[in-house]
């Protein structure tokens, strides 16, 4: 009996184009027009300042708990840049940046994190679910999605993002193995940013890579400078143009690094050295790529005035909205309301109608906070 | 009219709502080429097409968890999870986005699917072939909770699941299957989710069961008439959530009396919840406690002791007849 090596070889390729001292590899620069180059760096900007204003919002105590995207912008704006608004978002919990481009206004990511649920209501021709948080179970319901635009003879791609802590869950590998059967047009999207709160990727796979992962499944696998986002572009534009062509799904694992905390609820402190987290700063995605564009003298002058105004203004749009109303928890169960549920709707309006002046907001008795996390006012 | 068994009556439904409406689809294991393991799904792909009727590969999760997607981009997927002893495997999947995206998504998106499961006891099975689970899917906001107890109302009540525009968790009970015919009219007919039937009056005592227990709790109700001359009124539940708290009590109103059966551990389970509703309703009527005959509290014992744990007649015969007396 043989012993062979079975064809073909596998391989995974690792794309950089812009490093991080701003040296660029001009064979493998995409063409993209001043515009482009110009909306990118914003939205990347815009992601970073807002996230910086959400940290101080929480710790405020007008919002609560989220997760901050700072450190991650290349990777979440060079990939979703390549969609178009007809094509489907798949977020998981950190994708403030991409949310943004999608479509999502600023005052209802507030309103989400301040524990509105409207917040998290994608506007009737929206493309997007909204955030999942329970880790990888939002990447079958890609595949489904693609599924579902093939099986209707759709021109649909569907995005889905994850992080290197999701690869460990089944589903993540149930949802590659149905996509690479099913040969839907999905892009899988890990952000690879390091660490899964406290536990390092090292201890996470033993795998040299996460993108090898695809190959498993049958599917390409490719591994870029998450910190790039010339090459997280390139990368996702070539899968996007893949899948939309009928040719099957992508595996992309941007390699980046959370620059911030897990959540606002985290201290990394406690897992990580500050040495670590320096030598990531030298890699900012930002730094670099306006390094690029300032060379190619693209930079707009008061650009960060303009979105802290954006930001501000946003602010004020979400600190004005009215408090939630409590009924309105049962008009989102079911289609029609079963008469169990008609029965609490009654109890609860009763109980509002007699209820004594409600306590001092600042102060609630009773409510403890988690670390970390002060207590949110509305 | 024809006289089908369960499995024809269920196929039946499946054929009639793929030729009414193209966004329905079936997918699961063995689903396909097979026709399913209990021939359920039998021809579907044969008429309809791979790419409508989906042999999916063995992944629970995966199952649900893209027929979420479909569903939340407008399709009506039917899923068969081939034993509920399996659904552990997706029950992430059910609890954390089925049940939950029209509230999570505030009424922008909703899952209009069904997830089928043959469930409970009376086929010498092994373990994770024979418990019955439905007080899980039960307990969960934002579902729906349907079991059949005959060819006639499984047709009817899979027709309404399909149409319903939220999740339906569907039990079928498998020692019904290719138990007695049933004459089926040919017209398709549809039975509203969210109400319970009572299929024998009586006004000594209120029994409550659904899908196997049902013929149980009939048989019940013959020995009972026939040797102490009681009539119990019998209702099938049908649907176990949202349960038809209206029905439980209007007749309790007239018994004062109620016995509840069901396959299910005891703790926590649907009786529970059944009792503490007819307590709430109609506690002025009431001449007894309320009884349950259930299975016993332990994980699954083996089908050489299945009859010691799964309520029989001589079982239920004996609560009615302690209540009766209290």
């Amino acid at each position: 009996m043989p012993r062979i090596a079975l064809e073909p070889r596998f391989q995974v390729e690792y794309l950089s184009i812009l490093d991080s001292d701003g040296n660029l590899d001009t064979a493998l620069e995409p063409k993209l027009a001043d515009t482009d180059l110009r909306s990118l760096y914003r939205s990347m900007l815009l992601g970073r300042r807002l996230d910086e204003r959400m940290v101080r919002l929480q710790r405020q105590g007008r919002i609560g708990t989220f997760a901050p995207t700072k450190g991650q912008e290349a990777s979440q704006m060079g990939s979703v840049f390549t969609l178009r608004p007809t094509d489907w978002m798949v977020p998981s919990f950190r994708e403030t940046a991409a949310m943004i481009w999608r479509g999502w206004p600023i005052e209802k990511l507030l309103l989400f994190f301040a524990g509105h649920l409207e917040g998290g209501q994608p506007a009737p021709d929206q493309r997007d679910l909204p955030i999942t948080i329970p880790v990888a179970t939002q990447l079958p319901h890609a595949v489904g999605l693609a599924y579902a635009a093939q099986y209707r003879g759709d021109d649909v791609v569907v995005m889905a993002y994850f992080g290197d802590g999701a690869t460990s869950e089944g589903d993540f590998h149930e949802a590659l193995n149905f996509a690479g059967v099913w040969h839907v047009p999905v892009v899988f999207v890990c952000q690879n940013n390091q660490w899964a709160i406290s536990v390092p990727l090292k201890k996470q796979t033993h795998s040299r890579t996460i993108a090898q992962k695809a190959l498993a499944y049958g599917l390409p696998g490719i591994q870029v400078d998450g910190n790039d986002v010339l090459a997280v572009y390139a990368a996702a534009r070539e899968a996007v143009a893949r899948a939309r062509a009928g040719d099957g799904p992508t595996l992309i694992e941007c390699v980046t690094y959370r620059l911030g905390v897990h959540t606002t609820a985290d201290d990394p402190t406690k897992y990580r050295s500050d040495a670590e987290v320096a030598m990531w700063e030298q890699k900012d995605p930002l730094t670099r790529f306006r390094a690029y564009l300032e060379k190619r003298n693209l930079l707009e002058e008061g650009l960060e005035q303009r979105l802290d105004d954006e930001i501000a203004e946003a602010i004020r749009r979400f600190e004005a909205t009215p408090p939630a109303d409590p009924l309105t928890m049962f008009d989102h169960v079911y289609a029609e309301l079963p008469p169990n549920l008609e029965a609490q709707r009654e109890e609860l309006a009763a109980r509002e109608n007699t209820a004594p002046a409600p306590p001092d907001e600042t102060n609630p008795q009773g409510a403890t906070p988690m670390r970390g996390q002060r207590l949110t006012r509305r | 009219m024809a006289k089908l068994n369960m499995v024809k009556a269920l196929n039946q439904a499946l054929f009639q709502e793929m030729e009414r409406d193209a966004d329905v689809l079936v997918l699961g294991e063995d689903v396909g080429v097979d026709g399913g393991v209990f021939r359920v799904t039998d021809d579907l792909q044969r008429t309809f097409g791979s790419q409508r009727v989906i042999d999916s590969p063995l992944a629970e999760a995966a199952i649900i968890g893209t027929a979420v997607g479909m569903a939340l981009y407008g399709l009506k997927p039917v899923c068969e999870i081939q034993f509920s002893g399996f659904a552990f495997q997706c029950f992430h999947q059910i609890e954390n986005h089925c049940a939950r995206y029209r509230m999570r998504s505030q009424g922008r998106f909703n899952i209009p699917m069904v997830i089928r499961m043959p469930y409970g006891g009376g086929v010498r099975a092994l373990e994770h072939h024979s418990e019955s689970e439905e007080q899980f899917y039960a307990h969960i906001p934002g579902l729906k909770m349907v079991i059949p107890s005959g060819p006639r109302n499984a047709r009817a009540l899979l027709a309404a699941a399909i149409r319903d525009p939220d999740p339906v968790i569907f039990f079928e009970a498998k020692s019904l299957y290719h138990a007695a015919k049933e004459e089926v009219p040919d017209e398709i007919e549809v039975i509203p989710i969210g109400r319970a039937q009572v299929v024998r009056e009586g006004d000594a005592l209120t029994l409550v069961a659904y899908g196997a227990m049902l013929r149980v709790a009939l048989e019940a109700a013959d020995v009972v008439r026939d040797e102490d001359g009681a009539a119990v009124e019998v209702i099938d539940l049908l649907t176990v959530s949202p349960l038809d708290r209206e029905t439980l009590v209007t007749s309790v109103k007239k018994t004062g009396r109620a016995v509840v059966v069901h396959e299910a551990p005891r703790s926590f389970g649907p009786g529970a919840e059944i009792a503490a509703s007819i307590m709430d309703g109609a506690f002025l009527s009431l001449e007894a406690p309320i009884r349950r005959v259930t299975a016993h509290d332990v994980p699954f014992v083996g089908f050489a002791r299945e009859k010691a744990n799964v309520p029989d007649v001589p079982r239920v015969v004996a609560a009615v007849r302690e209540t009766l007396a209290f």
